[in-house]
């Protein structure tokens, strides 16, 4: 690995954003409508944001995270520039490590925006810090961007690549615990929850809800979230072919 | 002779389509080799195989030295893949930075060269998806000059551009051959054969001619490269 090709990998990732600005626009207005609507469907009813709005700031970066990032390796793998990256000196790696550091910046803005508003538009509550909110929101988009790109490794066409949000993104979704409490759930959704690092995001976002200082649980939370993402970058540059038939 | 590229006994086999039925071939060091042959030949596959991206079902393929796609060569050679493969929403210049930066030693101000070297100065600062096909393919051949290697894989770098480009881009190859630098050059068109200086010709996977432009119209018996390549078709047939 190099840090010179990693780092100048994230800035060609970041000009190419730079360059799309209506998907930039999306990437930082789309939570900041939703949270919107999930504000005003809970309004009447006390308490309810504080608990679903603070799940949501860390499931929008994930979700949209991993559908961005899946779409771009395809795109570098359809255009050819995978296979032309891959005769030279580039390492796996530095590919892409390089995409979980730009796009772990663009949620870094995007969940920093998503957060404020909940706070000062929408009278957020949590007893912990904000900035806790957007240190594990970003480690969620993190996670996001790295099963993103592991997940394109299985997609030959951008048909595939979008039906893996469902197939990966919602049932991590529905078990979180979000939708039921989880010691509420069939022992075998239990289970499987347990084994989805999304439970740990929100886990660790309702710790910071629930307490003035940083738990434990919720410091170990965010070194599952992300472990999870690094090993999902490492598996991504792992199952990267130079060869190919 | 040094030998660039060393081909034995190579077989590739693409889904379940053998492509390659054991070739063998060499390019010696400098000058410029054509890869003929109609498409659907294997002059991709062949060249995907020199570069080391392309699973190899037996066989050996020796670049300058090393085994192809061995890690120490990615510094020392060049590809430029048959659709341009760049990024189309960074202008040329990015483009060419970004290439420039995962080779050592290589500047931004090497980039800037290497796009006015294809001739894209003009046009430097424009995005790549708002180029013309002329262009667009200029500016993949511009990321691939970057860190002077010393062997280039061109497949079929002149596909689709005007007389003029391509006068151009010819003159472009005989300029880095003449500065040492190997270039394999494939293309689908005959009248270009005549200005390379060796001549691989495939043909369904297998080699047809591979020698010197003046002995393959010498073993033909006829100047014209284009009934040339037919001849060597007919005398194969004859003899299989």
């Amino acid at each position: 690995m190099s840090a010179r090709i990693l780092f100048s990998t994230t800035r060609r990732v970041l000009t190419q954003l730079r360059h799309d600005r209506r998907t930039l626009a999306l990437v930082v207005l789309v939570p900041v409508l939703l949270l919107t609507l999930v504000y005003y469907l809970f309004e009447k009813q006390v308490g309810v944001f504080n608990e679903i709005g603070l799940i949501m700031l860390g499931l929008f970066p994930f979700a949209i995270m991993f559908l961005i990032t899946s779409i771009a390796m395809l795109r570098e793998r359809t255009s050819g520039t995978l296979e032309r990256l891959l005769t030279t000196p580039l390492a796996k790696p530095d590919l892409l490590f390089g995409y979980g550091l730009a796009f772990g910046l663009v949620a870094a803005v995007q969940a920093g925006v998503a957060t404020g508003l909940a706070y000062w538009a929408f009278n957020l509550s949590t007893l912990g810090s904000a900035w806790l909110v957007i240190l594990i929101a970003v480690a969620d988009a993190v996670l996001g961007v790295a099963l993103g790109l592991f997940f394109s490794a299985f997609a030959k066409s951008e048909f595939q690549a979008v039906q893996f949000m469902p197939a990966v993104v919602f049932p991590q979704i529905f078990l979180c615990g979000l939708f039921a409490p989880r010691d509420q759930m069939a022992g075998w959704l239990q289970a499987l929850s347990n084994v989805m690092p999304l439970t740990y995001a929100v886990q660790g976002l309702q710790e910071v809800g629930g307490n003035a200082d940083p738990t434990g649980l919720m410091w170990r939370d965010l070194a599952i979230v992300g472990g999870c993402a690094v090993l999902a970058l490492s598996l991504a540059a792992a199952t990267l072919r130079r060869r190919t038939e | 002779m040094d030998m660039a590229i060393e081909v034995r006994d190579l077989v590739v086999v693409r889904g379940r389509r053998e492509v390659l039925h054991g070739i063998s071939t060499a390019v010696p060091t400098g000058g410029v080799t054509g890869l003929l042959g109609p498409s659907g030949s294997g002059k991709t596959t062949l060249m995907r195989a020199i570069v080391g991206v392309q699973k190899i079902k037996s066989g050996t393929v020796t670049v300058l030295g090393r085994p192809g796609g061995a890690k120490d060569l990615r510094p020392r050679v060049g590809y430029v893949t048959q659709a341009p493969s760049v990024y189309v929403d960074l202008t040329v210049r990015e483009n060419a930075r970004y290439f420039a930066s995962l080779y050592k030693g290589v500047t931004r101000a090497d980039a800037d060269q290497a796009v006015a070297d294809v001739g894209l100065a003009d046009a430097a600062d424009q995005l790549v998806g708002s180029l013309s096909g002329g262009q667009f393919s200029r500016a993949s051949l511009a990321c691939a000059l970057l860190g002077r290697p010393k062997l280039l894989v061109l497949d079929e770098p002149t596909v689709g551009l005007d007389p003029v480009l391509r006068e151009e881009l010819w003159k472009k190859f005989r300029e880095l051959a003449a500065d040492g630098t190997t270039l394999v050059v494939s293309s689908h068109v005959m009248d270009e054969a005549g200005r390379c200086d060796r001549l691989i010709l495939l043909r369904e996977g297998r080699i047809i001619a591979d020698d010197t432009v003046a002995a393959v119209r010498q073993a033909a018996g006829t100047d014209d490269l284009d009934e040339a390549f037919l001849r060597l078709i007919h005398a194969q047939a004859e003899v299989a």
